[in-house]
């Protein structure tokens, strides 16, 4: 563009034409070098089995779910019924159509849970609020219900458990507790990158125009019910991954059991308790929510154990656990992740107040 | 927080760690006993007194027989909430021993964690006891080496129940033409008896009912009023938790006689009838652990465990019910293993492939049973490479209002016949894993 054939100054015309100066983002640079490159060898078995895997798809659920509850502003209580169909998908796909790669078939499960997820969203149209989630719940015990009906899903096992098939990618075995961490770190990373810009994109910033306002976003002439719908099946091909990771990469079986209500209500308080509208959020509420129990028995294993009665201990744990969850629900709504950035906030005016 | 709170609360953390860091010393002449228990969550109170009989049982080797051979037990509980992620995240914190005594056996106690655990147990060469529950085709142990649904599968306990219909009828010849009705809780555990019920209405010509009954099952009208109209002669319940005294307050209510129903293992404790209240009276149930506080095991407990006050149990009245005592039996089988394993390796802690060869070469006959004072609580039990289940009996028990009362001696399941849908399940499941079976003619 040259300066003769513009009619505004050269000051303007020189003005940097990227209002954000995008810096490398360092801190997440390392984090996901360490997550790659040092816990693999680092961790042990129990860390990576036990603490590590379901944490990350216990995030990845959280993120599927945010999307919907978060961005759009539908509240779900299904979400293990998606996981479920995401579970039992991945599993026909690898059973009965040969040779097909692992990455395709957790693509297929996806792509299927999101179909499923697509039809559940269509009374979204017309009904809101708590309505629309009692939808939802009937979505979840129907799902689950298909999965104990009919044998077919299952293989006709006479437990009416599916278990993991062997895990390969070209080749490879992924079987080992590193294997499976580095299927399950892969798949989340991913597909956390494509949810971030996805929240960015128009398609985001739609979603978030239904949220605070559905009848706004329509006058400015957002298809709402469209956008709905297909946040319902975005939502469930991240709920559908992360079945089949949690069945496949953690478990290694699965039932309709597995993915009843309370692993709905579980993945609804991680991204209460994280943070709703927050792709990190997801994260912290995982660890929150899968990791602080684990820490608490722990610590009262190493504190009390053999000193108190074991059944009073555990007690006392969830104890401790619930009223945490209420100080944090009652000192910051928000979630955690907006307690982190009050926290960030603070600590760069330290040691002013603001 | 205010200060002193704080300071006190450290302080306590303090003293408090420092008495445990004392008694946790390397100890490697010690056997690693791992307790996953579950003392919260929907399935506390089932498991509360099997918790007491395992470790009254594990107190008892140690403190008056002085270990397996000399070999001191050493357990620790991790809560599982008898759910598969916590159950796995015992496993792994248990699978490395405990300050270096090793673990010989693992027993999940837990559905969800025994399948969930399967597969890590036989990549950690660790082998996995599940009494009661558990994959059936694990029976054959060509295709799984690694576990052990000891005594009494759900298979045999559908074959068992059976067995002693055609006793009470007199004979299997009589089955035919009856009308045997399952009432069944409608989930993978209360649809495994439907393959081995087919198999046995066409071999004996009886009409196989099958009544679901949904999860939980605190309203079950509809279910035993269709029960009313079709009159079977026997209804097996195959029912748990809530679902087990509605259904026979509702049978009651409709009028169908409670001596008719035979509950099953998970439906056969006083849990189970207690709630039910009088309608409960005369109720048969299958148990490959009866209840009752009189055999020879417990008297021996009693005096050294229970009047010394060393008990887990919270509530004497807990002492010799059906879940004390399956308690005591799995604590059994697991020692009796080790002390097999022990035969072959020496006197010292095994190992898990060790104990593994102890499991596969258990022989607990009856002079065996009379010796550890078993005698008629648990029933002899022999297990192969190929036979990981061994018994394969059950004993009817009837309750009478205030306790259990044996009325059978130890009704033998048909494993015979059953044997080729476990065999064709485990196949399907070595073709679907691409599992080669070991040949157990190999090994001995």
């Amino acid at each position: 563009m040259t300066a003769t054939s513009h009619p505004l100054s050269a000051a303007v015309d020189n003005a940097p034409v990227e209002l954000v100066a995008r810096h490398l983002p360092w801190p997440l640079l390392v984090l996901l070098a360490t997550a790659f490159g040092v816990l693999p060898w680092l961790g042990n078995d129990y860390w990576l089995n036990a603490i590590l895997i379901p944490f990350l798809v216990l995030s990845l659920a959280g993120l599927g779910l945010n999307l919907l509850t978060g961005y759009t502003g539908q509240t779900s209580v299904g979400a293990a019924g998606f996981m479920a169909v995401g579970a039992f998908a991945t599993y026909s796909l690898l059973l009965r159509v040969p040779g097909l790669p692992l990455p395709l078939a957790l693509l297929g499960g996806g792509l299927i849970a999101a179909a499923v997820g697509f039809l559940f969203g269509i009374p979204s149209s017309r009904i809101k609020g708590f309505y629309l989630m009692v939808t939802t719940l009937a979505a979840q015990f129907f799902l689950e219900w298909v999965f104990t009906k009919f044998p077919w899903f299952y293989n006709y096992s006479s437990s009416g458990t599916i278990s993991a098939p062997r895990l390969e990618l070209f080749g490879y075995s992924l079987a080992s507790p590193v294997g499976r961490y580095l299927l399950v770190l892969s798949t989340v990373v991913l597909l956390t990158w494509v949810a971030v810009n996805l929240v960015r994109s128009q398609v985001g910033r739609n979603w978030m125009a239904i949220r605070d306002m559905d009848t706004a976003a329509a006058v400015i002439g957002i298809p709402v019910d469209r956008y709905k719908r297909l946040a319902f099946a975005v939502s469930s091909f991240y709920l559908g991954v992360a079945g089949a990771l949690w069945a496949f990469a953690y478990l290694g079986t699965a039932s309709a059991g597995s993915f009843d209500i309370n692993r709905s209500f579980q993945i609804l308080f991680i991204i209460i308790i994280g943070g709703m509208g927050s792709i990190a959020g997801n994260f912290v509420g995982a660890a929150f929510i899968s990791l602080l129990p684990i820490f608490l028995n722990q610590a009262g294993q190493w504190l009390f154990g053999g000193h108190v009665d074991a059944g009073q201990l555990q007690n006392l744990q969830k104890i401790i656990f619930g009223a945490l969850i209420i100080t944090f629900l009652i000192k910051e709504p928000e979630g955690l992740i907006r307690l982190l950035d009050n926290l960030r906030e603070r600590l760069r005016v330290w040691p002013l107040r603001f | 927080m205010h200060a002193t709170l704080k300071r006190t609360f450290v302080g306590a953390f303090l003293a408090l760690s420092i008495c445990n860091t004392l008694p946790a010393q390397a100890a490697t002449d010690e056997q690693f006993f791992p307790l996953a228990t579950y003392r919260v969550g929907a399935y506390a109170s089932s498991g509360i007194p099997v918790w007491a009989g395992m470790i009254d049982y594990l107190r008892y080797i140690n403190e008056v027989e002085g270990g397996i051979n000399g070999v001191k037990l050493v357990w620790q509980e991790c809560e599982t909430e008898w759910t598969a992620e916590k159950g796995i995240e015992c496993y792994e914190r248990f699978k490395n021993g405990l300050n270096g005594a090793p673990v010989a056996v693992y027993q999940p106690n837990g559905a969800p964690a025994a399948y969930a655990l399967a597969d890590k147990a036989a990549a950690d060469r660790i082998s996995l006891i599940t009494l009661g529950y558990g994959r059936t085709e694990a029976t054959d142990g060509s295709v799984f080496p690694y576990n052990f649904p000891v005594m009494l599968t759900f298979y045999s306990e559908a074959s068992a129940f059976i067995n002693y219909v055609a006793e009470r009828e007199g004979g299997l010849d009589k089955l035919k033409g009856k009308k045997i009705a399952t009432v069944y809780h409608d989930s993978a555990y209360g649809r495994e008896t439907q393959g081995p019920l087919k198999l046995l209405a066409e071999k004996y010509g009886f009409e196989n009912i099958q009544i679901p009954v949904a999860d939980p099952g605190n309203e079950q009208s509809a279910q035993w009023r269709q029960v009313r109209q079709l009159k079977p002669d026997w209804v097996f319940l195959r029912t748990w938790g809530v679902s087990t005294p509605v259904a026979i307050k509702t049978a009651a209510r409709f009028g169908f006689p409670v001596e008719r129903i035979v509950g099953d293992i998970w439906a056969s404790s006083d849990e189970d009838v207690l709630p039910a209240g009088s309608a409960g009276k005369g109720y048969l149930a299958l148990t490959p652990y009866p209840g009752g506080a009189g055999f020879e095991i417990h008297k021996r407990i009693k005096e050294h465990i229970l009047d010394k006050g060393k008990s887990d149990l919270k509530d004497p009245k807990s002492f010799g019910s059906v879940y004390y005592n399956s308690g005591l039996v799995n604590a059994a089988i697991a020692v009796e293993a080790i002390r097999a394993g022990q035969e072959k390796f020496g006197k010292r802690p095994l190992e898990g492939d060790e104990g593994r060869w102890g499991l596969e070469h258990l022989n607990i006959d009856a002079a065996r049973l009379e010796t550890i004072g078993f005698l008629g609580l648990m029933q002899p039990l022999k297990l192969s490479c190929n036979d990981h289940e061994g018994g394969g009996a059950a004993k009817v028990q009837q309750w009478d209002g205030g306790q259990w009362k044996l009325i059978t001696d130890w009704v033998q399941a048909d494993r015979q016949t059953l044997r080729p849908l476990i065999e064709a399940k485990s196949a399907e499941y070595a073709r679907e894993k691409s599992v080669t079976p070991r040949d157990c003619g190999a090994e001995s």
